[in-house]
């Protein structure tokens, strides 16, 4: 199990739509276990945030990341395929959370070594249930490799 | 839910030694809302026998295994094009950091606690996660 850390989880969500990220944190919020949620809007600024460069020199190295698909600048897959090659990066679990269900999605995600693929429902009860389940599984069961 | 309908049940393989834990994990499974169907073998070889001739959905792997280690099966698993999609969650009770799995779950001691592990890996890999 996931220990019940002394230090707060760190999140990253890659989101460019303000709704969905304001109903993640709405969601996160509640969580059992502490987290810290930072959000990058564009995957430009979500390489920069993990890289920590510019203003982002001083910010955590997130335990796990939420990636939107269909983002401004550069897009998720791109986002993704660049963590994954990178030694001090590929070993962040990375959630694809999307609105989009097309099978090629889903196959070229796990193929640049997604860790899960999860369509990002419209209804508003099921998107909480969604974030709900990945803040038990990925917070509260999955042991997250932490420096 | 946001599940696309695709084709039920899941196919689930579980890779486990001990007849125990292999137990409580049909249990907790058997209480998941999506149909799904648990392979069980119980070492490394029958596990790459069954990977020849199936392509399971999810795969629950346990690290230490007789005869091909956990960690040998995982690297064969990512290095083959047909299986290398598949999520492999590791179930382990060793503390050692592995590098191919897509999440890792310390196994819990306690039976109560090991169910609710089971149980959230099934909520989450069966009824939130679009399977490849």
């Amino acid at each position: 199990m996931s220990p019940l850390a002394s230090k707060p989880i760190e999140i990253l969500l890659i989101e460019d739509n303000p709704g969905d990220v304001r109903l993640t944190k709405e969601a996160l919020k509640d969580a059992r276990v502490s987290n810290n949620l930072s959000v990058a809007m564009d995957g430009v600024e979500a390489l920069a945030f993990l890289r920590k460069q510019g203003k982002h020199a001083g910010v955590p190295r997130p335990d796990l990341i939420l990636l939107d698909l269909n983002l401004p600048k550069k897009n998720g897959r791109e986002v993704l395929e660049e963590i994954k090659r990178e030694d001090s990066l590929r070993h962040i679990p990375v959630v694809v959370l999307t609105t989009s269900q097309a099978e090629q999605d889903v196959v070229e995600s796990y193929r640049l070594r997604a860790n899960a693929y999860v369509t990002k429902p419209v209804d508003l009860e099921q998107f909480l249930k969604v974030v709900g389940s990945i803040e038990q599984f990925w917070l509260e069961i999955v042991k997250l490799s932490r420096p | 839910m946001s599940q696309a309908p695709y084709r039920s049940p899941v196919e689930v393989l579980l890779v486990e030694d001990d007849p125990h834990d292999v137990e409580l994990t049909l249990h907790a499974l058997h209480g998941a809302k999506l149909r799904n169907h648990v392979h069980v073998v119980r070492d490394g070889a029958e596990a790459l026998d069954f990977l020849q001739q199936h392509t399971p959905d999810l795969i629950l792997l346990d690290v230490n295994l007789p005869k091909v280690d956990g960690r040998d099966l995982l690297k064969q698993i990512r290095g083959d094009e047909r299986l290398r999609h598949i999520p492999v969650i590791v179930v382990t009770s060793s503390a050692a950091e592995e590098d191919f799995a897509d999440a890792y779950v310390m196994k819990p001691i306690a039976p109560a606690v090991f169910l609710k592990a089971v149980n959230a890996i099934g909520q989450f890999w069966l009824e939130i996660v679009r399977l490849g």
